[in-house]
């Protein structure tokens, strides 16, 4: 294939990719704004007007970094895995398959639908916090770049979930079990500064922790973690699993007999 | 000769340890209607699914003209359109856009897409149904769907694996006569069926193949000149239900009761008649009992048709 077919083929699998997750709105991008406005409601007005300052920062103004990556992350991770083990259930994989469009292409492509839910859906949260908060980015640039390697982290992250997933319950698993409490344990909703030194220490052993201090840094200007380290984390996180998962899908785990 | 399709030594063994082919050598003249006939689990469908990249290969070399399937798959995968004998779209997307998303995986420009999408899915009779999701389709309307995505990209060899299984008559038909026209216009034809009637109607060459080998590969007028027996259906006029005794001839009755004769090809019908003739058995019309390809598949594979063929026939 030329460069200009590859670019077609890549813009195909983008463009599908966004007109499914967009014709199912009400299930897509709605929830994570009703949730997260029911966060801002409960824990940022209600109880974050009991509980004071946080890092010198108004509670509310605390907490939005972290829901904002909150939602980037699940909406990535779970655009892709549903997506991908949907066409390998339904065996519409096979359209792909058989054409001639490389691997390299077809992952790039459910890689880039899945970030491209996850921004949406990170805008939407940000805007329904402009609600409850003012936003004064620190630093555009360390926002953005955060924002896209996560989305980034977690589409391949759920694009291998898909890989290994033989039924639906396979899909839920680790959104379920592994990324919500560590999304939750990511320091979101508190500073790790308020645990004993031992819970830290595990909390660094956290990689969402990284993510969700970088985006915090890249808005309020303070985190808990230095935010060179978490894009050099996010660097390395996003060359191994796409590694990972363009190996997968050459060996055709799932997909190829 | 230049080939569509060489395959030369294709082997497959699945993970398990089962030998689906055990070495097919197989050449498809370009311009070819080519069937591959064979009975339930005789390898016609790993075959395909080497072609269309969906099944890896064990051995051996696959070449569509002159693409290889391991040195250059990608032109390989251009010049084929594969027909799959399930269902394998998105049942939720709109019609136009599963056969507009497919020329896109092959690269091509999004305004002849669509010209071509538009062109097939009219000559398939789907235009109307374009923005319709594809659960709501019926099963004969899938089928061509299928038949549609596979041809938007403009290949040179159609692959199509059981493309009449589930259609009614009528639609089978029509399906014939639409493929026998994109034939005449030059793309190569490959087809599995368990519909023999229907690789006698439209192939000019047929491989039968049976335990992951060929056992014939030949014109379909070769292989019908290997049939040594015919039989005839004969109707009687005021048929006494009996059976007559004609010398050198086997007579039985079938199933539905119909008085049925076993003829050598080259003796023909005169001496049938005068024998009956001169016992008082009036013959009213005659027919062939089956399709003659049927009797050749069963002398061949030594087994009955697949049971989607009997379904066919009831």
């Amino acid at each position: 294939m030329t460069a200009y077919q590859i670019w077609i083929a890549f813009m195909t699998i983008v463009v599908r990719e966004v007109r499914r997750f967009t014709r199912i709105w009400p299930q897509t991008l709605l929830p994570p704004a009703v949730t997260m406005t029911l966060y801002f409601v409960i824990f940022g007005n209600l109880i974050g007007s009991r509980i004071g300052p946080m890092e010198g920062y108004d509670y509310m103004e605390f907490i939005v970094p972290g829901l904002i990556m909150m939602a980037v992350i699940t909406s990535s991770y779970a655009n892709v895995v549903s997506s991908f083990f949907s066409m390998k259930f339904q065996r519409s994989i096979e359209e792909l398959l058989v054409s001639p469009t490389p691997n390299w292409v077809i992952l790039t492509g459910y890689v880039a639908g899945g970030m491209a839910r996850g921004l949406i859906v990170g805008f939407v949260v940000m805007l329904v916090s402009l609600t409850f908060t003012t936003l004064e980015f620190y630093s555009p640039v360390l926002v953005i770049s955060t924002a896209l390697l996560t989305s980034l982290v977690f589409s391949l992250g759920g694009f291998i979930n898909a890989m290994f997933a033989t039924k639906f319950d396979d899909i839920s698993i680790v959104p379920t079990f592994v990324l919500t409490p560590l999304t939750y344990l990511g320091g979101v909703f508190y500073s790790i500064n308020l645990l004993d030194p031992l819970w830290q220490a595990f909390s660094m052993a956290n990689p969402i922790l990284y993510m969700v201090n970088a985006f915090r840094y890249g808005v309020l200007g303070a985190s808990d973690v230095g935010p060179v380290w978490a894009i050099a984390m996010l660097v390395v996180f996003s060359v191994v699993l796409f590694t990972l998962s363009l190996r997968l899908l050459n060996q055709g785990k799932g997909i190829r007999s | 000769m230049s080939y569509a399709l060489d395959i030369c030594g294709l082997r497959k063994t699945f993970p398990g340890g089962l030998d689906a082919l055990k070495g097919i050598d197989l050449q498809v003249e370009t311009g070819d209607f080519f069937a591959l006939l064979g009975p339930n689990g005789a390898g016609k469908s790993t075959t395909l699914g080497v072609l269309a990249s969906l099944v890896r290969k064990t051995a051996g070399q696959v070449q569509v003209f002159d693409a290889d399937l391991d040195s250059d798959p990608a032109r390989l995968k251009t010049w084929l359109g594969f027909v799959p004998q399930e269902f394998n779209f998105n049942q939720f997307e709109k019609v136009g856009d599963i056969v507009r998303t497919q020329a896109g995986y092959y690269g091509m420009p999004p305004g002849r897409a669509a010209r071509n999408a538009e062109r097939y899915l009219r000559e398939l009779g789907l235009w109307d149904k374009r923005d319709s999701p594809a659960r709501m389709l019926s099963g004969g309307m899938k089928r061509r769907l299928l038949i549609a995505r596979a041809l938007v990209h403009e290949p040179r060899v159609l692959i199509l694996d059981e493309p009449t299984a589930g259609v009614d008559i009528e639609l089978r038909r029509s399906m014939w006569s639409f493929l026998e026209r994109i034939n005449r216009e030059g793309v190569t034809i490959i087809l599995t069926t368990h519909y023999l009637e229907e690789a006698e109607a439209l192939c000019r060459n047929i491989a039968i193949i049976d335990g992951g080998r060929i056992l014939q590969n030949t014109s379909k007028q070769a292989l019908l000149q290997q049939l040594s027996l015919e039989h005839f259906i004969l109707d009687i006029g005021n048929d006494p239900g009996t059976v007559p005794q004609l010398e050198g001839y086997y007579c039985f009755r079938n199933d539905e009761g119909a008085l049925v004769v076993e003829v050598e090809r080259e003796d023909g019908l005169n001496d049938v008649f005068r024998q009956l003739g001169e016992q008082g058995w009036e013959v009213t019309s005659m027919r062939n009992r089956s399709n003659r390809l049927e009797e050749l598949f069963m002398s061949l594979v030594g087994r009955s048709l697949p049971e989607s063929q009997e379904e066919a026939s009831a």
